[in-house]
């Protein structure tokens, strides 16, 4: 039996329940996506499933690498311009960044009035105050993130200069 | 500390490489590795590892199946057996339908606001377990087995299934519906999707991630400040970097980052379902503020939108009841001399807001044996609203009896609005919101 098993997994890859799970987490998904199919739109609804798999790991992730390594960079050019930070300010840029991107990417289409006709029915208002309340709760985070990094910089100060300066 | 290198199998002497069948295929493949992220050393991050993936991934692991239940509830408080649930048919795909009950009276909105709440809350980890994995959607070869093949398939299900589901989800609650489909049907399919994809990846990977939770302990690692944070120790997924850089971020930070994350979305949406909180919901399509007057609270589908004329609503306007042995019509002042009952109940949207107001009008089950039917086995309201998916609805028999069901003809001690549904609307304890049909021209009391 134990030397069976082992000729399926060198054959399979995978111990026999392995298979049996997947099979059976197939054919619940197929059903569904049959029920799907008879409904109107479901190639859009295939193309969405799709596209939704192919935004977040072919373009958000990678942007979000990409933005985060340029602003490694930046910060590295403005160490050799103005020598090594005593706080380093990385973190205070990041944060605010990835929360204001976080509510942007969430409600987006309120930001832009995308879809304000069906908002309007629904709700008798417009979505005009939308983009100015991201944009306070923007501010408000940077400011918060800059009011931080102002009272580690006093600190850090104030214990005197005696600690050697941190990489970033 | 637990081994680091690939763990040896007992029962694997053979294929300790990790190939199947045909193995000179799978062999082949890995000698032909493309540039760029397939390589190894692509990956700089120092806080990728089955730790950090093991933390998120047991967040999600606890609440995923709390948004998926709440999610399937609600298709059953749609009231299947009327055919008003969406999809009208799901096959064997749906909970056990039972009828849905009005105690206790914010059940539909705490399960709503769970559901949408939880969900946006759960969007930064969900982010963060996909960034944690990344080496591996490109890691080279992309199998080496059929089982891989099959596994990998599997992951598109759940990759593909819960971004689908947020992605649907947070556009409908914005009203946005750019993607041009039922989002009913989508969403409700595409849960199942997901639910496939999840059950089989858990069963899969819950060693490992009982093995990687136990690797740390959370406790250490909320005291590892940057200047000791380390990699973890290589493991056998690829997880972690063969060439960190140096930590920028600790991982109590990465985490405190994703969790503020969360809680800043949980602010926003828990301000969409308590009155009081509103004023912090800033970016919730459901966070606006209508002024103090008794009618000004949230409104869903506006008398303009939904073609209600002045002229339907005046006193020429009939409340037709019928299905009983008594059928008959009444006007609005007939109504206002019958016994007022006030009760204070909210009406919560599928879309996870909800507002609590008190109500007065007419007992629904007064109506009913007015109209001869004192023991109705359902009721059928529909609205002046000549279009629309929601100009009726059928009332179940516990619908129709609880002594707070109401025909409202007043709210908050003064007269209904035209958006609010003058002349008179339902409101029923834990009905889904929709359902508490506007501008009522007739009920009909059916005996099933």
């Amino acid at each position: 039996m134990a030397s069976a098993v082992a000729r399926w997994r060198g054959w399979y890859g995978a111990h026999p329940l392995h298979l049996l799970a997947l099979l059976g987490a197939l054919a619940l998904a197929g059903y569904a996506a049959a029920g799907a199919v008879g409904a109107p739109g479901a190639v859009r609804m295939l193309v969405w499933f799709v596209a939704a798999i192919l935004a977040s790991d072919l373009l958000l992730q990678p942007f979000a690498a990409l933005a985060d390594r340029g602003l490694l960079a930046t910060l590295r050019g403005v160490r050799r311009w103005r020598g090594p930070a005593r706080v380093p300010v990385l973190n205070h840029i990041r944060v605010p960044v990835l929360g204001s991107g976080l509510l942007l990417l969430v409600f987006f289409p309120v930001i832009v009035q995308q879809g304000e006709q069906s908002y309007i029915a629904a709700t008798g208002l417009t979505m005009d105050p939308y983009l100015e309340r991201w944009l306070l709760l923007s501010g408000a985070m940077f400011l918060i993130s800059a009011l931080g990094y102002a009272l580690r910089l006093a600190r850090a100060r104030s214990a005197g200069t005696t600690r050697s300066p941190q990489p970033r | 500390m637990r081994p680091t290198g690939p763990a040896p199998t007992q029962d694997a002497p053979d294929h300790s490489d990790g190939y199947g069948a045909p193995r000179g295929l799978w062999a082949a493949l890995e000698r032909h590795r493309p540039p760029g992220p397939s390589n190894p050393r692509w990956w700089r991050s120092p806080l990728r590892g089955p730790w950090l993936t093991s933390v998120l991934g047991a967040v999600l692991l606890a609440a995923l199946p709390i948004v998926s239940v709440t999610g399937l509830l609600s298709w059953v408080a749609y009231g299947p057996q009327f055919g008003q649930a969406i999809p009208a048919d799901p096959g064997w795909l749906h909970l056990p339908v039972f009828e849905w009950p009005t105690r206790p009276s914010w059940l539909f909105r705490l399960n709503q606001g769970l559901h949408v709440g939880l969900g946006l809350v759960l969007i930064p980890i969900v982010l963060a377990k996909l960034w944690s994995v990344a080496p591996k959607l490109f890691a080279w070869p992309p199998a080496r087995s059929a089982a891989e093949v099959l596994e990998r398939l599997s992951l598109a299900l759940l990759v593909g299934g819960i971004l689908f589901e947020i992605a649907t989800g947070v556009l409908n609650i914005q009203y946005d519906y750019v993607f041009g489909f039922s989002f009913y049907t989508a969403h409700y399919y595409g849960a199942w999707v997901f639910l496939a994809g999840f059950a089989v990846h858990v069963a899969i990977k819950l060693p490992t991630l009982v093995r990687a939770l136990r690797s740390r302990s959370l406790g250490e690692e909320l005291r590892t400040p940057l200047s000791r944070t380390e990699p973890e120790p290589p493991d056998p997924d690829g997880l972690v970097s063969a060439a960190p850089a140096p930590p920028t971020l600790s991982r109590r930070g990465l985490l405190g980052v994703v969790g503020g994350g969360s809680l800043l979305l949980g602010a926003l949406a828990v301000g969409q379902t308590v009155d009081a909180l509103r004023p912090i919901a800033l970016l919730a399509p459901r966070g606006r503020s209508y002024g103090d007057g008794p009618n000004e609270f949230q409104v869903n589908r506006t008398a303009a939108s939904a073609r209600i004329q002045p002229a339907v609503t005046g006193p020429g306007w009939r409340l037709a009841l019928t299905g009983g042995s008594a059928p008959r019509e009444l006007s609005r002042a007939d109504l206002l001399a019958l016994p007022q009952h006030t009760a204070v109940l909210p009406i919560a949207c599928v879309e996870g807001w909800s507002t609590t107001q008190t109500w007065t009008g007419v007992r629904l089950r007064d109506l009913a044996r007015m109209a001869g039917a004192a023991e109705p086995g359902s009721a059928f309201v529909q609205s002046l609203e000549e279009s629309g998916a929601f100009n009726r609805a059928t009332l179940a028999r516990n619908q129709v009896l609880d002594p707070d069901s109401l025909l409202a003809l007043r709210v908050n001690d003064a007269d209904l609005s035209l958006d609010h549904g003058f002349p008179a609307r339902v409101i029923v304890p834990a009905l889904p919101g929709v359902h508490n049909t506007k501008w009522v021209r007739s009920i009909e009391f059916r005996s099933a």
